[in-house]
Order: structure tokens, then C-alpha cells, then sequence
């Protein structure tokens, strides 16, 4: 079995493996100075260049049927923006669901590594993925509900695929260890509890009042999911919870 | 839009001009455009970049043409970042595997149905089963693994189901040689396709090979390494149906004409309006190497480009779900395997041969893709749309510190 926390060992990575090479490339640096003048700003300039012209990664579809255009039109008159609900309520959804096999992930490296005094019991992890597994299938609910299609890709939901590409792929590395696993759970869960926050706020927003108990249940159980995690690595870490002594 | 392939000079070589700004272009919107835009993206780059390792081949082994070569070749680099360049980042490596494999999916089906050669014709539909069963895997993997659906990419134009099972395409090389076509006796169009195919395939090879160790999921790398090896043996199969009689000119001419025929292919097709430019612009810069090709064919060969092309370009390749076309092919062909250049179904084929052992070999310690695929059935918005996640059959472990 792995250890959980990081060993000694043979990591190059750092000048001090070779001080003599290291200090060689810093007197290199001064009798080769660089063919320009300028410093970072020059990249900061191409991206402004490229932002003028670059469109949107992409767009929310119509609604897939007439409640759903009627709905959309009497909010928009309002001065609410259903669009923009929609593409928030596929971002929750498509995290949610990624979720799920971010749990399964997290179950895989609790079997081979196991768990560690005050860690997480297998049971726990359990209960965390169906959770996020009845998450994704309330907000399939109500997409459909509005009208919309919940098997789209929202540009939201976009994003934030890519925005937690690493979270997943800390997870289903097989040399990462579980301890890693959590911290990377971590960094999902902080951005679920936020994401869910804003969500129940636009939900009231669009006029969705019968929504909102559903998704504050939900929220409290990601607040439950984020409790949970923070005490685990305090834990792993042999820390005291922040905030709490 | 009629193409004379002969008498068109589209732009000439010394007017085919590019700036970096321009090479990087905004890229297309993975949610928005066309599914096929991102297939004749994809499908392009291949062209390119077989067009780039054709002509370095055959600079190795003609002295003579090797400046007329590196003229030509540095604008089909250029050709290529900027068509390659048009994916967006957005677009994962696994999604843009989806796309690749669509490619292999709708193009060969395309090709198939065009092809005049009846023999040939099998090749491909032989082919496409097995690219179809990759499409197969690799969504069974994005929903396993990330949680999303390969469908987003697809956008329905293209069937998500089992074919010939990746775990038994793995083929002896004797096994993976096709009889290819009379250089004299063969239509272009079926020379075209040729071509078409295998920098399709091997461009699909060499992405894989690339991408395969950056996938973090074991089994997502095993994945790839299994279909990068079967991509390697489509890579085989389809440089083998063209004739190796054929001179380097030869090669070079019918090279260049294919890459006019699939940028008219696209600019017939496309319907992104600034993408569409692209393939209209790209199109008069192949005219021009056509012609330049065209000119030291004639100039070395002492015979006329006329014998190699025809005046007119054949019908573009269509680009649309060929769905039914598929469906029927995994009806009446998904049990063949081939023995030597000919298609056998599997239980007349040789249990003790090379390719039974080849597969006994691979496949020893389990089978990536039975593995990922597992009682996998796609539905719209995931598995996990039908059904919850499966329950963990482990036992607690001990805890350690």
C-alpha cells in the first residue's frame, strides 16, 4: 500500500541537485542577454488582440417546446434572463454528473489505498456520489420543466468542464494517492457550494420560486459534502479543522 | 462550382503568402457549428499532413525535385497549422477523438458508397466497421470516466453502438495487405479515395499516438494504445490498395489532385461562411501546386499529366449521416475478418493462423476495450441519465496512517 503523505526521494526538479550547472546557466544569462527589449506586456497584447476578434464558445438553444418559448419570452419582458438560467442550470448539471464519476474515482483509490484515522468510511463516499447522482437527475427535472434540453452542453457547462479537467484527472491518475484525491475533491466541492449559492439566487431571480426549496436541499448537502472533505484532510494532515481549534 | 484539374491555375505558388496571425485564426465553436465543419477540419489536417510526409519520402529519393518539394511542402505546412489551428481549445483531447473517429465513421461510409471498384469498395466498408466499434469504446470511456456525452460532438448524425468488436480486429500483418488497384486500369476517383483514406488513417494514428500517454484514466491510456494499433494496421491496409507500380511523380500528381478534390469536397459542403473561405482560398493554392506538379510530371516524365487526370473532378464527397448505409453494413459484414487480402466470416477464418495468435498474444492479459464497453448502452445525456451509479462490490479496507 501507499503512503498517503509525500516520502524522501530523488527529486531533481530543484537547483540544488546541481548547484554548479545552476549557477553556470544564471552567468550564461548575463553574457547572452536577450535579443529583445519588452518584458510580458507583449503577451498580455496578443490576447487583447485575439479577444477582439474571437466569438463566443458558444450559445443556449431555443426552448424545445411552446411552454418553454412562452415562458422565455414572458421572463425576458420581466427583465429576467431565463437564457442565462438555463446555461447556469446545464453548468450545475453537467458538474454534478461529472461528479458522480469523480466519487466513483475517489472510491477506486479508497480501495487500493484505504482510508486513515479520521478519514472517510467507504459508506460516506457512497452517500456523497448518490448525491450527486439525485443532484444531476433534480436538475434534469428542471430543465425539462422550463422547456429546455438537458442533454445539452451548455457554454457554461463548457467551461467549466474545462476548468475541472484537472480535478478528474488527479483523481484517475493511479499514482496519485488518496490524500491528493481529497485535496482535488476539495477544489470541486468549494466551487459546487458557491455555484449552487448563485444558482438558488438566479433561480428566485427568474420568478422559479417551486425550484428553490429543491435546490436549497441540495445545496445543504453539498455544504454537508464540503464539511466533510475539509475534516477529512485536516485529518490526513493531522491539523485541526480551520477555523476551529 | 465546375474544377478543370488540368487548365484551372488557381494561385500560384510564389503568391501563396501567410502571416502568424493569421495561421491562428479563431477557431470554429465546438457547440454551435456544424458537427461536419469539424469533421472536414479534422479530415483536412490528415490531408495536409499526409501531403507533407508524401513529399518528404519522396524528396529522400529524388535529388532533382527535392527544391521544387521543400517550395511546395513549406506552404502545406503552413496550409495545415492553419486548418488545424481552426480546433478550439475547448475541445479535449477525448472530444477531439469523437471527432476523429467520426471522420473514419461518415467519410469511409461516403467513400464506400462512391467507390466504383467493387473490391475496394469492400475494403472500406471492412474498414469502417471497426472505426465504427472505436466510436464504440471511446464514448463508453467519456461517459465512464468524465461524465458527459459523445453525442454533444456527434450531434446525432452518427450511431453510437457496438461493431466488430475492437478485441478481435487485432490482425497479423499477412492478414492486413489488400490486392491494391491496376495503376492503368483504375478510374482517379478510386485513386482519390485511396489516398483519402490513408492520410485519414494515419493522421488518426499519429493524434492517438501523441495523445495516448496524456490521458490520465489506465484504462483510457490502454484504450488508446489498442486503437492506436489497430489505426496502424488500417494505415496498412489502405497504402496497400495503392498501386506500388506507380512513379514518385506519379504519386506527387495524384497527391496534389486529392487535396484539390477534398478542399472542393469542403467548399461544396461547408457551412460556417468564414470557414467556407478558407477551404475557396486553399482550394486555388492546391490548383497552383497542381499545376506546378503538374509541369515537372511532364518535364521529367516526357509524357502529358492528361494520362494521369481526368479534366474533370469527379463528385465531392458527401457530407452527411450515412446512418442507414452503416447500419446496413453491420447487418450483412460485422462477422467477416480477412485472411490474407480476401474477407472470410470469422468462423471460416483460421483459428491457429497468425492473426488467432496475434489476438491470443495481445489480449492475454484482458482486453482494453471489452473492459471500458461492458454491458455499455448509449443514452442521451450519459448512462447516468437511465440509471444511477453502480454500488461499490468492495469490502472496507484496513485503515492506514
Amino acid at each position: 500500500m501507499s503512503s498517503q503523505t509525500a516520502t524522501l526521494g530523488t527529486n531533481r526538479t530543484g537547483i540544488a541537485t546541481s548547484k554548479d550547472a545552476a549557477q553556470r546557466m544564471v552567468e550564461g544569462t548575463a553574457e547572452f542577454p536577450p535579443d529583445a527589449t519588452g518584458d510580458e506586456r507583449a503577451i498580455s497584447d496578443i490576447r487583447e488582440l485575439f479577444a477582439k476578434d474571437a466569438g463566443p464558445v458558444g450559445s443556449v438553444p431555443p426552448p424545445t417546446n411552446v411552454k418553454g418559448v412562452v415562458k422565455t419570452a414572458v421572463q425576458a419582458v420581466k427583465g429576467a434572463r431565463p437564457t442565462q438560467f438555463i446555461d447556469k442550470l446545464g453548468e450545475r448539471l453537467g458538474f454534478e454528473r461529472t461528479g458522480v464519476r469523480l466519487y466513483e474515482a475517489l472510491i477506486s483509490k479508497f480501495n487500493t489505498h484505504g482510508t486513515f484515522s479520521g478519514g472517510p468510511s467507504l459508506a460516506q463516499l457512497e452517500e456523497n456520489m448518490l448525491e450527486e447522482h439525485s443532484h444531476f437527475s433534480l436538475l434534469t427535472d428542471v430543465i425539462t420543466r422550463l422547456g429546455a434540453d438537458p442533454t445539452v452542453m451548455t457554454p457554461s457547462a463548457d467551461i467549466h468542464a474545462t476548468m475541472s479537467k484537472g480535478i478528474l484527472e488527479v483523481m484517475v491518475e493511479p499514482r496519485t494517492t488518496f490524500v491528493q484525491c481529497l485535496e482535488a475533491l476539495l477544489l470541486a466541492e468549494l466551487a459546487d457550494n458557491d455555484c449552487w449559492e448563485s444558482l438558488i439566487a438566479l433561480a428566485r431571480q427568474t420568478g422559479e420560486e417551486e425550484v428553490v426549496d429543491a435546490f436549497e436541499a441540495a445545496l445543504a448537502e453539498e455544504a454537508d459534502h464540503l464539511e466533510d472533505v475539509r475534516a477529512w484532510l485536516a485529518a490526513a494532515q493531522h491539523r485541526e479543522v480551520d477555523g476551529e481549534l | 462550382m465546375a474544377i478543370d484539374l488540368l487548365n484551372d491555375r488557381g494561385t500560384p505558388l510564389e503568391q501563396q503568402k501567410f502571416t502568424w496571425k493569421e495561421l491562428t485564426q479563431p477557431p470554429y465553436s465546438k457547440l454551435d457549428d456544424d458537427a461536419f465543419t469539424r469533421v472536414r477540419v479534422i479530415l483536412l489536417n490528415g490531408i495536409e499532413s499526409e501531403a507533407i510526409r508524401f513529399s518528404h519520402a519522396c524528396s529522400r529519393m529524388n535529388r532533382e525535385l527535392q527544391l521544387d518539394l521543400a517550395k511546395i511542402r513549406r506552404v502545406e505546412q503552413h496550409q495545415q497549422t492553419l486548418v488545424n489551428w481552426l480546433n478550439p481549445a475547448d475541445q479535449s483531447v477525448l472530444e477531439t477523438t469523437i471527432g476523429f473517429e467520426q471522420v473514419a465513421i461518415e467519410v469511409t461510409a461516403a467513400l464506400a458508397q462512391a467507390e466504383p471498384d467493387a473490391y475496394l469498395a469492400q475494403v472500406y466498408r471492412f474498414g469502417l466497421l471497426e472505426d465504427f466499434d472505436h466510436m464504440y469504446r471511446y464514448s463508453a470511456l467519456m461517459d465512464r470516466v468524465e461524465g458527459k456525452d459523445a453525442n454533444n460532438l456527434l450531434q446525432s448524425y452518427t450511431d453510437i453502438l457496438p461493431g466488430r468488436p475492437t478485441m478481435l480486429e487485432h490482425r497479423a500483418p499477412e492478414d492486413d495487405l489488400r490486392t491494391p488497384y491496376d495503376r492503368r486500369a483504375t478510374a482517379l476517383i478510386t485513386k482519390l479515395h485511396a489516398l483519402t483514406l490513408v492520410g485519414a488513417e494515419y493522421q488518426t494514428h499519429d493524434y492517438y499516438m501523441t495523445v495516448g500517454p496524456t490521458y490520465a484514466d489506465p484504462l483510457g491510456r490502454q484504450l488508446y494504445a489498442e486503437i492506436a494499433s489497430i489505426e496502424e494496421q488500417h494505415v496498412t491496409q489502405y497504402e496497400s490498395i495503392v498501386d506500388p507500380d506507380e512513379t514518385w511523380l506519379e504519386k506527387l500528381l495524384l497527391h496534389e489532385a486529392n487535396e484539390v478534390y477534398n478542399y472542393y469536397s469542403c467548399v461544396e459542403y461547408e457551412t460556417n461562411q468564414r470557414i467556407k473561405q478558407v477551404w475557396e482560398r486553399f482550394l486555388d493554392y492546391e490548383l497552383g501546386h497542381l499545376q506546378h506538379v503538374a509541369a515537372l510530371f511532364e518535364r521529367f516524365e516526357r509524357r502529358d499529366a492528361e494520362e494521369i487526370l481526368n479534366t474533370k473532378l469527379p463528385p465531392p464527397i458527401v457530407y452527411e449521416s450515412h446512418r442507414e448505409f452503416v447500419r446496413e453494413v453491420l447487418r450483412s459484414e460485422v462477422q467477416l475478418t480477412a485472411v490474407g487480402p480476401t474477407f472470410v466470416p470469422f468462423n471460416e477464418g483460421d483459428a491457429q493462423g497468425p492473426s488467432a495468435r496475434q489476438r491470443a498474444q495481445l489480449n492475454a492479459d484482458g482486453s482494453p476495450s471489452d473492459s471500458v464497453a461492458r454491458g455499455y448502452i448509449w443514452t442521451p445525456g450519459t448512462e447516468l441519465s437511465r440509471r444511477g451509479p453502480k454500488p461499490v462490490k468492495s469490502v472496507e479496507p484496513n485503515v492506514s496512517v
